[in-house]
């Protein structure tokens, strides 16, 4: 214990961490100080000065702001003095003299530090009979929070947090003296991701946020401790709930995944949970195409019955299962064990076709940790742009190469967020990934520093697909050759909140739960223990699945929450499938672009309506607990199920949501042991990888791309129209169902757009705001010169636009030259077609 | 009584042109300069630290202790401290306007005992002359190869830059200087950690002197320890200059050795109060600085000692006279407000106590005071300045907050009983309060 030192306060020795702040040593033994400008998770600037405590010193005793001070060995320290008392009561006397003090209509009030430091260090009366400081109140600063600058007390937080944590320094201080506010910059709205966690942090109640002003007082709220669901991060959060509602989320700080952050999606994403769209019975649909109510029983005999008409005409293998991300783990294990079991199908996938090879991601799930980037001297980070992606874990990142200065390579096809932190940025054209890999192990050319850079471990690599068009086998080969720089733990980034748990339960034709392969005997018998059973025949992936959907070798569908017409690249091809099924059948919250088309839709019940675990990005199995009661008759997937299976005369035997999870612990043998108890901690359980029963599945780097280069894509000839190679990926606001269906976030979606370089745009004659076509879809062109040439970015799924696939090469073509637009052109150009068909022969 | 005239001379020898390169040149000028470049670092902190020059920007720290405190790291900088803001000073503009060089030269001797090759002039905002004067000095000196990249033909670079503020009294306090120089926000850092002599400019060790300072610096190489010391007064080494203003008969800047007295200063000196009136009190050492009154203080020699242990300090010279005439709640009030209206609000204690202080004494001239004002007057500048003591015992991040309360503390020091007469004078009217910002 050589890093610890002996501090006496208010006369009682202490052993503390050396180094720490005085503030946080008293705070952690015992001594409460009060404070506002101090937050543990940002660096002190001292304004406040309500923590001020006498220290002992060689030239007399010194009044200093504990937030300030580092502690020293003997350090004796007075924080109930006389003049510690009268000088913090002075403070807060001088934060409560501009104050309003409208706690009756103030959102904070209840929950206020400065309400209660008052009551607790205080003057009991105002001697200040001047006027006030008075200005406009409230004013919106963004689309999602309002500044009360009367409220404000002036403690940096929001500032140093958008500066220091958030990196999109937003939010300044303004004029100066008792003039000094806090402000935007004129025109420029404070549009971080990240806005809301100001909220959370203001110790008083001037910043506030649009979707919780005036919802509730706080000692009417129940509070619930659970997990975000809205990325594979997985931070802890407070449910805050009033009345069956909830109201609001808060971030819980842990020292394992959020740091108590997070982004305003998943701090604002939980609106569609009280949409009057949720669907609320059952649903069947009627011959003229319109669905009507049913009654469970109506609607689950309905659909046993034709399940079990297809499974004995056709087989097991007749029925697929899409989705399964996106609920618990428990869900997932009963969708797999429904499929399995009852059904007698392979064909099952939780990912959408934006994953990657499941074999891979069971393969590396749990080897490395977000924590490993606080010691991380070098991170490679080839994946989505975390921004946009994963929120936290963008801050996480971003704090390494900020904060603790570790050095970060980022390889992308587009800018990213984290381009300003990066000690060495790559842009590739996608398909290029290969060559692109090839080059920076060998450290060629412009790589050769940040090979050199990789060689200094402990190196983290983080890496997933930067978009829908890279081939999954590119994130592979980066893992291979990130798995052997020295010191390395890895990330894998994959889509969708539970897409961990639910490959873990087996939602993937190759994989059966615990991370066992479906070829891999020993696991097969253990399961078979348990399940009975096992279906055999190779299952297909989801595009597969659609594709056999269509084709008619699948004849019935189940949809847990998937919503493949809107929410995956080849919209067309799944619209195609859906109107081909014989018999499909959606569990979902809303009646979607997909679950429109089913025969019968089942109301399930949503994320904080049921109880279950979840696993993130790290293997870390985490709890969830329902908080309010599911509206209507929608339950939890997996009762859903355990229904539908005693129809099918196949049970699975569950009945209660704490059975499930007892069967899946004995059944996935990763996840043996884990029991809920287990789970009521702020860490949660790590998923145990050293006895993975599968070898991992890494194309080594050498042997792939076969063939060598895809580089095919024709170069933009001067007839106008181009091939281009098409990045297409997501942005944090899209057109989800979840998104669609809450208030706040749905009209901050970016909406559809085709980004291509100022040269091509030259090349093609068109400007910034001029429609152009991508794959036939129009779209407004913005010109992004963080692109390389000959590539076209299209951000995925925003409203009202159809997807435009996932081909890699795409023609870009001015609009007015698109041929086969239902739209006039915008001149009556009667000759548009023609050149644009002559383009494409020309290229 | 005379002045002595050491920074003075040139421009009272030439009063035309003694802020050009060529009467400088003329007058022996730069042959300093050149007899630094060929000492090292040790013999010139050895030699100023030996003359007992003391830095004039008014915290009154031994310059030579400060540039030995010079922290390993390099690059380090230089930055000279004309941000001249505090009310009654005005003796570094005449410095900048009338001899740009002698501070140019004192850059030079700065630099080479500091291992710096990047210096800074910071000019407060409202000096566009002296910052024109100075910018040609520097050009001139460049144009003569005494800057740049071979001072001197030495090899030794130097370069300097000129910057001009914008408006803010806090710039001159060294830390909130640094951030306006590297366009932040002009607020104070935190010391600790941030010493400039460890942590300044950019994070890198940084020098901050005062002008008068570094003008001192040619002539200490020139004429030497013994002679320099001998122009003062014990420990209060060289000559001082005083800028005296308000009820004299003859204000302006004198340039006076240490120890003589206030008395000597304010009637043989600065010719006598305006009118011949009676002496009512007066600011020894600008805005910040605690008053002194003729009853207790008019004899005191002027040292840095004796001043500080009458509760006071010299710091910028700035010597402010009040006459019979004066009111001394308005006095008081004048003071407070220019404090509040310069805090930059970074601090609670600072932002809403100077400004809280302002709005009791305004009202209280206003005719709204309350018997409980005083009491909450000297209460509000505890919460300030621990105490109400000197040296404060701030509880703010700087020595702005304290400033503010010095007047206050005088006033109910010295002059409480017509403090007292304002209220009951007041009482017989009807009240009005009068809000923030009117």
């Amino acid at each position: 214990m050589s890093d610890m030192v002996t501090i006496n306060v208010d006369g009682e020795d202490r052993r503390v961490p050396a180094g720490e702040t005085l503030i946080q040593a008293c705070l952690d033994t015992g001594s409460y100080v009060p404070h506002f400008c101090y937050h543990p998770r940002m660096e002190p600037v001292g304004m406040c000065r309500q923590c001020m405590v006498e220290v002992e010193t060689p030239r007399g005793t010194m009044l200093v702001p504990s937030c300030t001070m580092s502690v020293n060995d003997g350090m004796v320290v007075h924080t109930k003095s006389e003049t510690v008392m009268k000088v913090q009561e002075g403070m807060l006397e001088f934060l409560l003299i501009n104050h309003p003090l409208d706690c009756p209509v103030c959102d904070r009030g209840g929950e206020c530090p400065l309400q209660d430091q008052t009551m607790a260090c205080g003057p009991g009366e105002s001697r200040f009979v001047e006027e006030k400081r008075h200005y406009e109140k409230p004013i919106p600063i963004s689309d999602l929070v309002f500044l009360d600058r009367e409220r404000c007390i002036l403690c940096a937080r929001c500032v140093r947090f958008s500066d220091e944590i958030s990196g999109d320094p937003l939010i300044e201080f303004m004029d100066r003296g008792a003039n000094n506010q806090i402000q935007t910059f004129p025109d420029e709205p404070f549009s971080s991701y990240f806005s809301g966690n100001t909220v959370q942090i203001c110790p008083v109640g001037a910043l506030t946020a649009a979707p919780y002003r005036f919802r509730a007082r706080p000692w009417d709220l129940q509070k619930a401790a659970s997990t975000c669901t809205h990325c594979t991060t997985g931070c802890d959060i407070s449910v805050d709930s009033s009345q069956n509602q909830v109201l609001r989320f808060n971030g819980v700080d842990n020292d394992f995944t959020s740091h108590g952050w997070l982004s305003d999606k998943c701090r604002f994403g939980f609106e569609f949970l009280g949409s009057a769209e949720r669907v609320t019975t059952p649903l069947i649909r009627g011959d003229g195409g319109e669905h009507r109510i049913a009654s469970w029983s109506e609607a689950l005999d309905l659909v046993a019955g034709r399940l079990s008409a297809i499974i004995e005409r056709d087989g097991g293998g007749a029925v697929a299962a899409l989705g399964g991300a996106r609920g618990t783990n428990e869900d997932a294990y009963a969708l797999s064990k429904f499929m399995r079991t009852s059904v007698g199908s392979n064909h099952v996938d939780a990912q959408m076709d934006d994953g990657l090879e499941p074999q891979f991601l069971a393969a590396v799930a749990g080897r490395g940790r977000i924590n490993d980037l606080e010691s991380a001297k070098t991170i490679l980070l080839w994946g989505p742009d975390l921004k946009e992606e994963n929120g936290t874990l963008y801050l996480r990142v971003r704090r390494a190469a900020q904060t603790l200065g570790a050095r970060l390579i980022v390889v992308h096809p587009r800018r990213t967020g984290l381009d300003d932190r990066a000690a060495f940025k790559f842009t590739y054209r996608p398909g290029a990934g290969a060559e692109t890999l090839r080059m920076l192990a060998a450290g060629e050319g412009e790589f050769a520093a940040a090979r050199e850079a990789l060689n200094e471990g402990p190196v983290v690599a983080l890496v997933g697909r930067t978009g829908y068009t890279e081939d999954p086998r590119l994130a592979e080969a980066v893992a291979a050759f990130a798995r052997d720089l020295p010191d390395s733990s890895l990330l894998v980034l994959a889509r969708r909140s539970n897409v961990f748990g639910a490959l873990d339960m087996g939602l993937a034709p190759t994989l059966l739960p615990g991370r066992v392969s479906a070829d891999d005997e020993s696991g097969r018998a253990l399961l078979a223990s348990v399940w009975g059973e096992l279906p055999d025949a190779v299952g297909r992936r989801a595009k597969g699945i659609l594709q056999g959907v269509r084709d008619g070798a699948i004849k019935a569908l189940l949809l847990m929450g998937a919503d493949p017409v809107r929410d995956v690249p080849e919209g067309a091809l799944a619209s195609a499938a859906l109107s081909e099924a014989e018999f499909i059948v959606a569990v979902d919250l809303f009646v979607t672009d997909s679950s429109a088309l089913a025969d019968v839709i089942l109301p399930a019940a949503a994320f904080t309506e049921k109880d279950g675990s979840v696993t993130n990005l790290e293997g870390r199995v985490q709890k969830v607990n329902q908080v309010v009661a599911p509206p209507g008759q929608a339950r939890a997937d997996w009762s859903i199920l355990d229904d539908l299976a005693r129809r099918l005369g196949k049970p699975l035997g569950f009945g209660s949501v704490e059975i499930v999870a007892k069967e899946m612990a004995a059944a996935a043998p990763a996840y043996a042991g884990i029991e809920w108890d287990h789970l009521e901690t702020e860490a949660g359980v790590v998923v145990p990888t050293g006895d993975a029963r599968q070898p991992l599945h890494y194309v080594p780097v050498a042997g792939w791309p076969p063939g060598g280069g895809e580089g095919s894509i024709a170069e933009g000839g001067g007839s106008g129209a181009t091939a281009f190679a098409l990045h297409y990926a997501r942005t944090l606001y899209d057109d989800g169902v979840l998104m669609r269906n809450g208030l706040s976030l749905h009209k901050l979606a970016p909406g559809g757009f085709a980004a291509i370089t100022s040269g091509d745009a030259g090349r093609l004659g068109v400007a910034e705001g001029d429609m152009v076509t991508v794959n036939e879809v129009p779209l407004p062109l913005r010109i992004d010169d963080s692109l390389l040439d000959g590539v076209v970015y299209v951000p995925f799924n925003q409203p009202g636009i159809a997807p435009v696939g996932d081909s890699l090469e795409v023609w870009v073509l001015p609009f007015t030259q698109a041929e086969g637009i239902n739209v006039s052109p915008p001149l009556g150009g009667s000759a548009g077609g023609h050149e644009g068909s002559d383009g494409e022969g020309g290229s | 009584m005379n002045q002595t005239r050491v920074l003075f001379k040139r421009m009272t020898d030439h009063p035309a042109d003694s802020h050009t390169i060529d009467r400088y040149l003329e007058t022996g000028g730069y042959e300093q300069a050149r007899v630094a470049l060929g000492r090292t670092r040790d013999e010139l902190v050895e030699l100023v630290k030996t003359s007992g020059l003391i830095g004039r920007g008014g915290a009154g720290f031994s310059a030579g202790m400060k540039w030995s405190f010079l922290a390993p790291a390099r690059p380090a900088y230089l930055v000279v401290n004309g941000d001249e803001s505090e009310p009654g000073t005005f003796k570094d503009r005449q410095l900048l306007e009338r001899d740009p060089h002698q501070m140019v030269e004192g850059m030079i001797i700065a630099a080479v005992a500091n291992e710096v090759h990047e210096a800074f002039v910071y000019i407060r905002g409202e000096y566009p002359k002296p910052a024109r004067r100075v910018q040609q000095a520097v050009a001139d000196a460049y144009e003569r190869g005494f800057l740049g990249r071979d001072v001197m033909g030495t090899g030794y670079h130097l370069d300097i830059t000129v910057h001009l503020g914008a408006g803010a009294y806090i710039c001159g306090e060294e830390t909130a200087l640094l951030n306006s120089l590297e366009g932040r926000r002009g607020e104070p850092r935190l010391k600790p950690p941030f010493f400039p002599a460890a942590k300044g400019l950019y994070m890198l060790p940084t020098i901050v002197n005062n002008v008068e300072t570094i003008s001192n610096l040619p002539h200490i190489v020139e004429r030497g320890i013994e002679w320099y010391r001998g122009l003062g007064h014990d420990v209060d080494t060289g000559t001082f200059l005083f800028s005296v203003s308000g009820h004299v008969k003859k204000p302006g800047n004198y340039e006076l050795p240490h120890g003589i007295t206030w008395r000597q200063l304010i009637y043989d000196v600065a010719g006598g109060i305006r009118d011949d009136n009676e002496l009512k009190a007066w600011v020894p050492g600008g805005a910040s600085a605690p008053w002194f009154v003729p009853s207790e203080h008019l004899d005191l020699e002027i040292t840095k000692s004796v001043t500080d242990s009458s509760g006071s300090m010299l710091g910028s010279g700035a010597v402010i006279v009040m006459d019979e005439t004066t009111d001394m709640v308005a006095a008081a009030e004048r003071l407070v407000r220019f404090f509040a209206e310069e805090s930059c609000g970074q601090c609670t204690p600072c932002r809403e106590g100077t400004t809280w202080l302002d709005m009791i004494l305004r009202r209280m001239l206003d005719g709204g005071g309350r018997a409980v004002d005083l009491d909450l007057l000297y209460d509000v500048s505890d919460n300030i300045s621990v105490g109400v003591g000197w040296p404060p015992k701030q509880t703010t991040i700087c020595p702005l907050g304290p400033s503010a309360v010095s007047a206050v503390k005088s006033l109910l020091e010295y002059f409480r009983p017509e403090a007292e007469a304002h209220i009951v004078r007041a009482n017989r009217v009807p009240v009005t309060i009068k809000g923030f910002g009117q």
